[in-house]
């Protein structure tokens, strides 16, 4: 049978400036240009492209373009192009699409119908060059009263739980060493040291290398147990527990065994070769109950000296979830929202499990606030952050910091091409290739990491100046700064803000 | 009604520091425990022990610790090194994801006993419940092994990806003769599980098979088994004079053809 795929790229080259120096071959990780010594023919293979742009970049005499593909199929609005590739693609293999990043589908976006307000007039703004603007947010567990004790100087006679101290609220998310490299992994580190902030391991440990960060790493207890052993609990700053993430809700993992090599089978702790599967629920919790025994093992066997978060995916009934977690003893609930990246999840999980962010930040928020225990714990918000603003108004809507993971990547030079599942990422992010990773220097991601959370800390005081405010503690909840436009009235409820105008 | 709660009364009996656990809350009694380990106490004995959880979790050392009375949850998990002798039952996840140690339970063990272990032993003289020995891994020389001395339930060495599991069956259950329940070893990729019985192959779950036992297999017995036997005053001969099953994994990845990139090469 005729395989009537037509290629999603096309690469396009200006044979006049091309100086055969055949770069690109060796740029490509997708085996997309070929060269015939003998014949002196070139070959493109097209439909491997997937327009990473490394070639393009790397080309000297930048003779290369890649464009999408002039060819598809006839149009029609219900059986897509995609649609109909998916079709094909399974009707070939029989089996379950793969794909990496966040959710694809065109669902609306609410951080996109929510706008900030400003002062005019009446309540001047802040210039946050001549006073000063806090963005340091506490993430933990906070005491009920505050009491002091006065004997030769005033003393704090209340026990405070450990928190973990952010210069910004916005933090590295967990992603895994095996579905990133070690040079992605230093990078993050890094900048998270010298901004005064954190990043999570992921499930797959910590890297000897991380260990002069580990007091600006966050490790992760996932279902799989990876590296989970008790000096890694002791290194870290805080503990998470993973129950779910936004990019496939409800489902496991599995790192194939071909990438579990030497260095990946000692941070994980588990033989070379051999698949990591980490099932879709802990087998050791069913319950809210099993939730809080493994907290307090975490914490019992850290001594009660680290946070232990609890992170979950936004799902229908999160705002009950999250207090429950909250409830078992969790010093903070992370909500990742559908729009959440990943480096390798089932299509059909990835688009069509979960729900938006911004609707569970605020419904989780309220809920704790309504049962009087919003103090009790954190929220940390993720999934699909681009910007300062969008930073804003999570935490406008309720949060207290956020974790980046996609927009971390892409300060790396992450271009978003979707295949890190491939393990051939051509910016050295998400591969353990040797050759590969040379191509990101964590010295320079370092800086690169770190300028981007300066750059969206320098904004935020520009927006807590234009909104009047002088620390970030003032913004959250603070939906009376918010206002929705194109929204409807049930999504302007659960979003708890008001319409434009109003 | 609150309970009032006690401080732990702490004694010395020859070599041991004795440790009344009567009325004690868990935080406490595991502070103290810390405590007398931290000061180089290697040898301890908890009596009146009554469901305290979290008992030795997360402990490193070498020290011997003597259970008497019921241990709580979380049994010695994350341990990593210290020997835990229990004189009654043990309740849910004992040696959960343990790294290294011991436990020796001379009563019965409920759910997730093992869960994730890494490595160490457990040895459980009665039944144990569900769940047990779910997701047990092991990595270089550390291979992690759990000896039943009763029977199984229901997901046992359930996505097993490393370790050895052997149950005897030297008692059974009124209600469930079988030595293990349903779900048997369903998505194990990794380690083997040793059965003192027939298990018919369709009790298995996906992913699983029968393997016949190689002479490395009977030593491995012999030598576990063996060490069973004597912990528990057995009879080793008996024991172990009786048909075996192994439980393997068919593959070691047994998800490799689930995704389409991977058909496509
Ligand atoms: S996959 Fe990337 S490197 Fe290869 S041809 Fe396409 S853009 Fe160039
Ligand atoms: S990390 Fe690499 S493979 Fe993944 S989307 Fe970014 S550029 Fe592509």
């Amino acid at each position: 049978m005729v395989r009537n795929f037509p290629p999603e790229f096309v690469v396009r080259v200006d044979r006049e400036a091309c100086i055969n120096c055949l770069r690109c071959v060796r740029e490509c990780p997708f085996g997309v240009h070929e060269y015939d010594r003998e014949k002196k023919l070139w070959k493109r293979h097209h439909e491997k492209c997937v327009a990473c742009l490394r070639c393009a970049y790397m080309c000297p005499v930048q003779a290369i373009s890649i464009e999408r593909s002039p060819m598809e199929y006839a149009p029609h609005p219900v059986w897509t192009n995609r649609v109909r590739k998916d079709i094909k693609t399974q009707a070939e293999t029989g089996a379950v699409i793969l794909t990496a990043m966040g959710n694809e589908l065109p669902y609306v976006s609410y951080f996109d119908r929510l706008v900030l307000d400003a002062c005019q007039v009446t309540n001047p703004s802040i210039d946050p060059l001549r006073e000063p603007m806090e963005l340091r947010t506490y993430i933990g567990r906070k005491p009920e009263k505050v009491e002091l004790e006065e004997d030769n100087g005033v003393r704090l006679k209340t026990k405070i739980a450990p928190n973990l101290k952010l210069e910004t609220p916005i933090m590295f998310a967990h992603m895994s060493y095996g579905s990133i490299s070690i040079e992605a992994h230093l990078s993050m580190a890094r900048a998270a040291k010298e901004v005064g902030t954190y990043m999570g391991t992921g499930e797959g440990g910590m890297h000897v290398e991380l260990y002069p960060y580990a007091d600006h790493i966050i490790t992760q207890v996932a279902s799989g147990r990876f590296a989970v052993h008790e000096e890694y609990l002791k290194r870290g700053a805080a503990i998470e527990i993973k129950i779910g993430q936004g990019a496939k809700p409800g489902i496991g993992g599995h790192l194939p065994g071909k990438k579990v090599t030497e260095e990946i089978s000692r941070t994980r702790m588990i033989p070379e070769g051999s698949d990591a599967i980490s099932p879709a629920p802990h087998h050791d919790i069913y319950s809210i109950e099993d939730l809080a025994r493994l907290i307090y093992a975490l914490k019992e066997a850290t001594r009660y000296k680290k946070p232990v978060f609890v992170k979950i995916a936004a799902v229908h009934n999160v705002a009950p979830i999250a207090v429950g977690i909250i409830r078992a003893g969790a010093d903070a609930v992370v909500i990742d929202g559908f729009r959440a990246g990943t480096g390798a999840a089932p299509q059909v999980h990835r688009d069509h499990h979960g729900i938006p962010i911004e609707a569970a930040i605020a419904s989780v928020d309220r809920r704790l606030r309504e049962e009087g225990i919003r103090h009790w714990g954190s929220i940390i918000a993720s999934g699909g952050i681009r910007s300062s603003a969008d930073v804003a108004k999570a935490i406008a809507l309720g949060a207290d910091a956020v974790y980046i993971g996609t927009a971390a990547l892409i300060a790396l030079g992450c271009t978003v091409c979707k295949k890190c599942y491939t393990g051939k990422c051509a910016w050295g992010i998400a591969t353990q290739d040797p050759e590969l990773r040379k191509r990101l220097d964590p010295e320079e991601g370092a800086r690169r990491a770190a300028n981007l959370l300066r750059a969206w800390s320098h904004e935020l005081k520009e927006i807590l100046g234009a909104l009047g405010l002088n620390s970030i503690e003032s913004l959250r909840s603070n939906r009376d700064r918010l206002r929705g436009v194109g929204l409807t009235e049930p999504e302007l409820r659960v979003l708890g803000v008001k319409p434009a105008g109003e | 009604m609150e309970i009032p709660l006690r401080k732990a009364k702490v004694s010395r009996e020859g070599e041991f520091v004795v440790v009344d656990a009567k009325g004690v809350h868990y935080r406490e009694l595991n502070e103290v425990i810390n405590e007398l380990v931290e000061k180089g106490e290697r040898k301890l004995r908890l009596i009146n022990v009554n469901g305290q959880r979290y008992i030795a979790d997360g402990l490193r050392c070498d020290c011997y610790i003597e259970i008497h009375g019921v241990a709580g949850d979380d049994l010695a998990a994350f341990a990593n090194g210290p020997t835990v002798v229990v004189f009654g039952d043990v309740q849910d996840g004992a040696g959960n994801t343990m790294n290294a140690g011991r436990i020796i339970v001379h009563g019965h063990g409920t759910d997730i006993i093992g869960h994730s272990m890494r490595g160490g032993k457990i040895f459980v003289r009665g039944h144990v419940g569900y769940r047990v020995g779910i997701h047990m891994k092991e990595y270089r020389e550390q291979v992690p092994v759990l000896v039943i001395g009763g029977t199984a339930g229901d997901f046992l060495g359930e996505y097993m990806a490393g370790g050895r599991i052997v149950v005897l069956g030297l008692e059974r259950l009124e209600t469930y003769p079988e030595i293990a329940g349903e779900w048997l070893a369903t998505g194990i990729h990794g380690g083997a599980i040793y059965l003192r019985d027939e298990v018919d192959e369709d009790r298995l779950g996906y992913g699983a098979k029968v393997e016949k036992l190689t002479h490395d297999d009977r030593r491995f017995l012999e030598a576990e088994v063996g060490e069973f036997c004597s912990i528990f005053s057995l009879n080793p001969e008996e024991v172990l004079n009786a048909e075996f099953t192994k439980v393997v994994p068919k593959s070691h990845r047994p998800f490799a053809d689930m995704y389409s990139d991977a058909k496509e090469g």
